[in-house]
């Protein structure tokens, strides 16, 4: 916390080891959850997933890193060369910054910022450009129109993605994923009183990772593969590390903003406290195996109906939820809460 | 109160350095793996691997063309409905300890004419995908 005192070399390596942790936290998740992926979808399909190499097919993750690191990547002639092998990097990039701020426990924080949401929020929208980017350059109409979807998806459904941020700030009177998540261990977890934006802010997750029923920029029945039908080897495997990525991204905020991040009710703390980072990176892995339930269980919305959600049903009804709960909160407070 | 609630919203040295890094860290692995995947991987460009994956033949046509305007409708709207939640935050940071009535009723205000407007466009079609 003394950063203040820190020499300039020593801060920059110290950021420099934050940086490394986070993105070894993130190559570690894109492993993690390609099986648990395979696992889940196969038990949902009544099928069992991988099962030959290693102890429950789990050495599985080997042989495919390396496959996508020795394929040859193909590219093709019409291309636009420089944005096609730029576009991964967009979409890579701005995922890793996008773990800058989660707070794994109550120090163990890449970058604790004041406006942390925030800036999480805005990463995560940047990925749409490189996806766009991706669909754009690799000049094949099935790209461009899962691209064209993306972004569409994306401006329907980040609003209401923010606005169901709004009610918990609200709570907490912090923009800091961290104080939130104190401001819970003062209270009680905001997804009791907040639980209407914490099933807006889950669907808008789903739509935010390109998950069925919203995947629309995927579509592999319509669209081959969608955004990413030009890509192969390395290049498609940055694609699908940043898609898994920004799943925990968005797992961890909403267990930030909603499940009490790090803590634990009716538990003590010395018992809670050591292992914060393991309840936290669990309660992560258990949205995000709500996701991949709801993956294998839901077919895919027709574009029509999923442009119309975003800005028919779920804005104002994320918009009137937000008055009509900062009327209550204004309420509790004057008469209930005594602050 | 309030110094510290504004003082909470400034950045750290630190913090803008680990941004910083994130940046150069990120491009530093993009560019690794893609380079170890470029000296790993065999490279045998025959002519079918060059033809864009649609349907075996030379696609005909581009698809660099002008697209349908319904996105464009979006875009707009997108705009609007962000500068709105741009106000929403500040308001709602605050609303717990330094806001009173009246700015609870400026952003009840200030959200319906917004929902008017989008009802407007409701009305008018602007939200339907044609």
């Amino acid at each position: 916390m003394s950063t203040e005192t820190m020499s300039t070399v020593g801060m920059w390596s110290t950021a420099f080891v934050h940086v490394s942790c986070i993105l070894a936290i993130m190559i570690f998740n894109g492993g993690i959850t390609i099986y648990m992926l395979r696992k889940v979808l196969g038990h949902l399909h009544l099928r069992l997933g991988p099962t030959e190499l290693g102890p429950a097919g789990i050495a599985q993750l080997i042989p495919d890193i390396l496959k996508l690191l020795v394929k040859e990547d193909r590219h093709p002639n019409r291309t636009d060369y420089w944005l096609y092998c730029l576009a991964p990097a967009m979409v890579f990039m701005p995922v890793l910054a996008a773990y800058a701020a989660l707070p794994f426990s109550e120090t163990l924080i890449a970058a604790d910022i004041h406006l942390g949401l925030l800036m999480t929020l805005g990463f995560v929208s940047l990925v749409p450009l490189g996806v766009f980017a991706a669909g754009y350059a690799s000049r094949n109409k099935y790209a461009l129109i899962g691209a064209m979807r993306a972004i569409g998806g994306s401006i329907s459904y980040e609003i209401p993605l923010i606005l169901a941020c709004v009610v918990p700030v609200m709570l907490a009177g912090s923009l800091n994923l961290r104080e939130i998540v104190l401001a819970q261990q003062a209270s009680i977890w905001f997804v009791i009183p907040a639980l209407p934006s914490a099933i807006i802010f889950f669907i808008c997750a789903l739509m935010e990772t390109g998950q069925v029923p919203f995947d629309m920029a995927e579509s592999e029945s319509e669209l081959i593969s969608g955004f990413s039908t030009e890509y192969s080897a390395m290049r498609f495997g940055f694609m699908y590390l940043a898609e898994f990525s920004g799943n925990f991204v968005m797992a961890a905020i909403m267990v930030s903003l909603f499940l009490g991040g790090w803590t634990l009710p009716f538990v003590p703390d010395a018992i809670a406290a050591p292992i914060a980072p393991v309840i936290f990176v669990a309660k992560c892995y258990l949205i995000i195996f709500c996701f991949m339930v709801v993956r294998g269980t839901l077919s895919r919305y027709r574009v029509d109906q999923f442009a119309a959600l975003g800005f028919k049903k779920l804005i104002p009804i994320t918009l009137i939820w937000t008055l009509v709960f900062a009327i209550g909160f204004k309420v509790f407070t004057m008469w209930g809460g005594g602050a | 109160m309030r110094a510290s609630a504004i003082k909470g919203l400034m950045f750290g040295m630190f913090e803008q350095v680990v941004i910083a890094m994130f940046v150069i860290v990120g491009a530093a692995f993009a560019c690794i793996g893609l380079g170890a995947s470029w000296l790993l991987s065999p490279t045998n460009p025959t002519e079918g691997k060059g033809v864009t994956f649609e349907s075996g033949v030379e696609p005909i046509g581009d698809p660099w063309i002008r697209f349908k305007p319904g996105y464009f409708m979006y875009a707009i709207l997108f705009v609007i409905f962000d500068i709105e939640v741009a106000f929403i935050f500040p308001w709602a940071v605050a609303l717990g300890t330094l806001l009173g009535w009246f700015e609870v009723t400026a952003m009840i205000v200030f959200v319906a004419i917004i929902l008017v407007g989008l009802a407007y466009e409701y009305k008018e079609g602007v939200l339907g995908w044609h």
